[in-house]
């Protein structure tokens, strides 16, 4: 996914000579693309994520459009009051891309595991959340909000190789994409570990229990008349996320349920514990925390089964 | 130079009159830096009017001087008196601390350590925009207390931003009492030396002496400049002069009058 929008953003780079790339000194092997076409826009300012950010807000407020990459955690909680000081509250268009939303960094520790970052993003308002699915929504992401007034997250994966089913890389500000229809239970999805919710919607259709999947990667604006829409036609959902469940899609469905009355039970599947040991590997983690399409078959079962009995 | 020259003496009587008129505090500081933002607004600077895109850049990263701020902006006549006269008020653009939707205001500040960075990016894009507008910022000495000044510092002389101009206002005293025994920064010159910048001591109540050291640095290319600025917290008003009280304290009707007084005999 990042790889993939790199290569986009050199794209744009191309055509547009406002658009910079910052790096904190991560993106090795990923941020050459752009760094070796673009050499006078490209700035590792070294492993100091605050400047990074305030060098950013100078440079947008100077009519430059800056990208400042980072691993996420690094991206968003580092420089939180940077973000919100900075391109929030001036408006201005500084676009954060964060790498590995998630335990994508399984092994690396706590540390670099991005399980907060859409949350504290999103109850802000003025900055564009976007978290997308799979590469290719990535980059149809990039390329239809990289040239908008305000500031805007990235929260990108590293997989360049799986892609959501149904999803065709379709992406648009506001709006979240049916990728599966079914009428026993809706699940929501937000980022790369859509794919496990969709395999798990798949493992379940072969026992004839068919889930619809709706993927949210646009989290900030909300699609709020999608998500009505959907809600509305199921008893249950169950949100899937690789975030705290408070903050995420988790809270986001169940604020749009809330807000506009809707009968639906909200499930929320993300991380409900604190970080810490044990480590592993990133799909260890995922399933740790019961996001693995097994984990995650078993929950919609269980899930359409409490519905049954209601 | 006629045209936008200013008193530092009526910056300070209009800290004075509205601190009075709006009973807050943060005087000490704003006094403080009087003679610095009269020296900048009232020539250093290359700003002929606020919507002019090239014009020089000012930061004030010390944001709860702003008042000194406004009085300048006054003074220019980019501010009216009857705006000026809603600082502190309900539905007013002229808080405690700077607001970039204010004309003539490009970043908000308040949240100390963050004004460097910003005022970084400004002139690395006036760099590579190969524009001649230059960034000053002005900062405390306390506010370098904070690790991210750090980063600015070490970025800025990475990147070799001639164009910028840091002014440290060295009044040794911060919220709970003197830097030396809060967090000390001695020796700051060094300090800023050390990070490879091009470094000024100037008393920073003599105004020629800041227009001087100004007018001398080399902006087209070379290190970043800093002038560290040796002021005295609360300058102008005896009682007020290196009392932490003026940190946080509204003046009584009998101090304004004894204040008031003794900026006009100045």
């Amino acid at each position: 996914m990042r790889a993939t929008f790199i290569k986009a953003l050199a794209e744009i780079a191309e055509r547009d000579e406002r658009v910079m790339l910052l790096t904190a000194d991560l993106g090795y092997t990923v941020l050459e693309e752009f760094a070796g076409r673009f050499p006078s826009r490209f700035f590792n300012v070294g492993v100091a994520e605050q400047n990074m950010l305030g060098v950013a807000t100078g440079l947008a407020e100077s009519g430059f459009i800056p990208f400042v990459y980072s691993i996420a955690t690094f991206a968003t909680l580092r420089p939180y009051e940077f973000i919100r000081n900075g391109p929030i509250l001036h408006q201005l268009p500084v676009r954060i891309v964060g790498v590995g939303g998630g335990f994508e960094y399984g092994t690396a520790g706590p540390t670099h595991h991005a399980v907060e970052d859409v949350g504290v993003l999103r109850l802000q308002p003025g900055i564009t959340v976007i978290a997308p699915a799979d590469y290719n929504q990535a980059r149809t992401a990039l390329e239809t909000t990289w040239e908008l007034d305000g500031p805007v997250y990235y929260r990108l994966g590293k997989d360049e190789q799986r892609l959501v089913p149904g999803l065709d890389g379709a992406f648009s500000l506001g709006r979240a994409q049916l990728v599966r229809d079914g009428d026993a239970l809706l699940i929501v999805v937000m980022g790369s570990v859509a794919p496990e919710a969709v395999a798990a919607a798949e493992e379940l259709s072969v026992d004839g229990i068919e889930c619809a999947v709706l993927v949210v990667a646009s989290v900030s604006p909300v699609p709020e008349e999608d998500l009505i829409e959907q809600l509305s036609r199921f008893r249950t959902v169950l949100t899937v996320e690789a975030h705290f469940v408070t903050g995420g899609v988790g809270s986001l469905v169940a604020e749009v349920a809330a807000d506009n009355g809707l009968g639906c039970r909200v499930v929320r599947n993300g991380v409900k514990v604190p970080l810490g040991a044990p480590g592993g590997s990133e799909a260890y983690l995922l399933d740790h925390h019961g996001l693995s399409r097994g984990k995650l078959r078993e929950a919609a079962r269980l899930a359409v089964l409490q519905t049954a009995s209601i | 130079m006629a045209s936008g020259s200013i008193l530092a003496k009526e910056v300070r009587r209009i800290v004075l009159e509205q601190s009075k008129r709006a009973n807050v505090g943060h005087i000490g500081s704003a006094l403080s830096i009087a003679d610095i933002v009269a020296v900048l607004y009232g020539g250093a600077m290359r700003i002929d009017s606020p919507q002019e895109k090239d014009r020089d850049r000012f930061i004030l990263s010390k944001g709860h001087a702003a008042l000194s701020l406004y009085a300048a902006l006054h003074l220019r006549g980019w501010l009216s008196k009857g705006d000026l006269d809603t600082f502190c008020g309900n539905a007013s653009f002229l808080g405690v601390h700077p607001e970039h939707t204010l004309a003539g205001i490009d970043f908000s500040t308040g949240s100390l350590g963050q004004g460097l960075s910003i005022g970084a990016g400004v002139a690395l894009a006036s760099k590579l925009r190969s524009s001649s507008r230059r960034t000053f910022v002005l900062l405390s000495d306390a506010e370098c207390n904070e690790g991210s000044c750090w980063e600015a510092i070490t970025f800025a002389a990475h990147h070799a931003l001639s164009n910028l101009v840091a002014i440290v206002d060295l009044n040794g005293q911060q919220a709970f009492g003197d830097t030396q025994d809060v967090l000390s920064m001695s020796p700051m010159a060094e300090r800023w030396r050390a990070f490879k910048w091009d470094v000024h001591e100037v008393d920073g109540h003599d105004g020629e002496a800041l227009l001087e050291a100004i007018e001398s640095l080399d902006m087209s290319s070379g290190p970043p400049h800093v002038l560290i600025a040796r002021t005295t917290f609360g300058k102008g008003v005896s009682y007020m002069e290196r009392q932490l009280k003026w940190h946080y304290w509204p003046m009584s009707d009998i101090e304004y009058d004894n204040a008031r007084a003794e900026v006009e005999r100045a």
